[in-house]
């Protein structure tokens, strides 16, 4: 799978990456290469550094070293071609301003500076809103939304972007299982379009499910690939520690273990074996 | 009306309604104080401006006190972004040591120069129709008036372009940056115009009253709408208003119209915070005396939808045994009962509950939720 390919252009391509705040590396020459068209989970610990690396494609930071390329260009002349999900947390849900507002500011890039959104981007909007199921609550005020609904609205704005690649920061964070299972669905149907998801991903049981790629990193890339081949407790151990692992990694870890054992995705459930100290 | 008090209420209006614009954002973007910074940091580049054109009606004296507002606002940042310092405590550290430098220029060449630092502190509207425009021999209206009307045009143009850029980058920031809208270019933006407005404002109201009429009326107007658009309109009228009433509190109490304007503002803002419809402090304290029968109600179509079907459950369903069961004071219960009766969530007979079909289905609603 992973052969055939490579042979396309990446959709995503890093390079030698190395990200630091203040001296303080927060990645460390992680290389990535994304095929288009794949669901790519990117997991690790708490200071990982994987909001750094999503926000470091979109360059929204600038890298000590290294490079991004989205589909062989530079991000600055790929702006179009990538839509982002930040974390539900990092905007103010008090702003004065109602939900299709909210989904129609992913109409502002192709807009440019000055253009007011018209009739045409209203109608995106709802699109859009109807594919998320959140077309009813379109003039609601955003402050009155539940945290699934917010979630909603910014995968909406995502979608209003048309783009080819979708970074997402955490879509999951803090949802209710029947918005999980809209994003999900959401999910694989930008996949059977050809698009390429990245999500930054906290619940280690679920990525056999819904991604097909994922990428363990803390700091320094682990393991990148195809979920049947990267996604083994050496690698778990590796990215959260191993005999070193504070105990909450070590749990989560742990609690993954019946998943990760059996690569053929029936999750048993039950089974407490792998995962312990190293 | 004399004519002087007409033009004094113009000017305050016109001032009052352009600092409420460009205070809209800075109240959303969480930058208050940053206003306050730059209306007294940029004493320093009025008393520079004036030492250096002489002329107190130069241009370049509202130039020089934008760059100053503007380079308080960048010190600021740098200071902020050295890590070591948070933002508040750059403001407080950036502001006092421009403005300070500004006060001993007055007060070393003070005899030097007709620059009064009353004035520069606190404003003298009353003084404002004495500064006339005078064109070919006539007399077209107050200084003052222009100088604001055309900070008030800049600010509403600006705003009514940029809408949508500013709307998003005080929203998110991120998204904003990732879509090519530099949100430093915003922020600076910003910066300058309110920079200009302070200057204008400074006139009128001195350096220390100016971060009432940039914060007041915004901070009141989003309390009271959900909408930006309407919080920006809103901002502006009750700018006028704190303005306008300012005005005639002066007069009554024979005071200073700027401290009048700014205790105006802070009385519209106050009015806001108590009676604004739904998020002031009243509609707050009635929304949870709701919420709190509402979830009453709730609770008791659970513990019936419980118990309905159960075997041996009946004394859970009498209403006399009701608060027993349920722990609650029993006038509580009584209340609750007759509240969801009159909702037709329950039905009474012989002293036993039964739910509705309504009542079922809000009971089921509420456990899926």
């Amino acid at each position: 799978m992973g052969d055939r390919q490579n042979r396309t252009v990446s959709a995503v391509e890093v390079q030698d990456l190395t990200v630091a705040y203040r001296e303080q590396p927060a990645l460390w020459d992680v290389d990535l290469s994304v095929p288009p068209g794949v669901l790519l989970a990117i997991v690790g610990p708490n200071g990982a550094g994987k909001t750094t690396l999503l926000k470091a494609i979109l360059g929204l930071l600038r890298p000590v070293a290294g490079q991004v390329l989205i589909f062989g260009q530079p991000v600055e002349q790929q702006r179009r071609r990538i839509s982002y999900v930040p974390q539900r947390g990092s905007v103010d849900w008090d702003f004065p301003t109602s939900v299709l507002d909210v989904v129609m500011m992913g109409t502002y890039g192709e807009l440019g500076w000055i253009r007011r959104p018209g009739r045409r981007e209203r109608e995106r909007a709802l699109a859009a809103l109807d594919q998320v199921g959140m077309r009813e609550l379109s003039d609601r005020q955003i402050s009155q939304l539940s945290g699934g609904q917010q979630q909603r609205v910014f995968l909406a704005r995502a979608l209003v972007q048309d783009a080819d690649i979708y970074l997402m920061d955490e879509p999951f964070q803090g949802v209710d299982a029947l918005t999980e299972r809209a994003i999900v669905t959401l999910l694989q149907e930008l996949r059977a379009q050809g698009k390429t998801v990245i999500a930054v991903h906290h619940d280690l049981q679920t990525v056999p499910e819904y991604f097909d790629w994922v990428m363990l990193l803390n700091v320094r890339r682990i393991a990148c690939g195809p979920v049947s081949e990267v996604f083994n407790e050496q690698n778990l151990r590796l990215t959260y520690g191993g005999r070193f692992a504070m105990a909450a990694f070590a749990r989560e870890v742990e609690e993954a273990a019946p998943a990760i054992v059996t690569p053929d995705r029936s999750r048993s459930g039950g089974g407490n074996h792998g995962a312990g100290a190293a | 009306m004399t004519a002087p008090q007409i033009e004094i209420q113009l000017i305050a209006a016109i001032v009052a309604a352009a600092c409420a614009l460009p205070g809209a954002f800075l109240v959303l973007r969480r930058m208050a104080l940053i206003s306050d910074a730059i209306s007294h940091a940029m004493l320093l580049g009025i008393v520079v401006g004036f030492f250096l054109t002489e002329d107190l009606n130069s241009p370049l004296l509202i130039l020089g006190a934008t760059l100053t507002g503007l380079l308080t606002a960048l010190l600021v940042e740098l200071l902020n972004r050295t890590g070591l310092v948070r933002e508040d405590a750059a403001i407080g550290l950036v502001f006092p040591a421009l403005f300070s430098i500004g006060v001993i220029l007055i007060s070393r060449y003070a005899g030097s120069v007709h620059l009064d630092t009353d004035v520069v502190l606190l404003g003298e509207l009353a003084f404002a129709p004495f500064d006339r425009v005078v064109v070919a021999g006539w007399d077209i209206g107050p200084k003052g008036l222009y100088a604001g009307g055309i900070i008030l045009l800049i600010n509403a143009a600006l705003v009514a372009l940029f809408y949508k850029e500013l709307k998003l980058a005080t929203f998110d920031p991120g998204l904003a940056a990732a879509l090519g809208f530099s949100p430093a270019v915003i922020h600076y933006g910003l910066m300058g115009v309110t920079s200009l407005t302070a200057v204008g404002a400074f006139d009128s109201v001195g350096a220390i009253l100016t971060v009432a009429l940039f914060i007041a009326p915004a901070a009141a107007a989003y309390l009271l709408t959900d909408d930006l658009a309407r919080m920006l309109l809103l901002s502006a009228g009750l700018g006028v208003a704190a303005a306008l009433s300012g005005y005639w509190l002066a007069f009554l109490l024979d005071a200073s119209i700027a401290g009048s304007m700014a205790t105006m503002a802070g009385v519209i803002f106050g009015l806001a915070w108590c009676f604004a419809p739904e998020r002031g402090l009243l509609a707050g304290q009635r929304r949870r005396v709701r919420q709190r029968w509402e979830f009453a109600q709730r609770m008791l179509a659970i513990h019936l939808l419980n118990h309905e079907r159960q075997p041996g459950a009946e004394p859970e369903l009498q209403v006399e045994h009701l608060w027993q069961e349920l722990r609650w004071d029993r006038e509580f219960a009584t209340r609750v009962v007759s509240l969801a009766e009159g909702r037709g969530l329950v039905t009474r007979q012989n002293g036993r509950l039964e739910l509705t079909d309504r009542g079922r289905l809000l009971a089921q609603e509420s456990l899926l939720a």
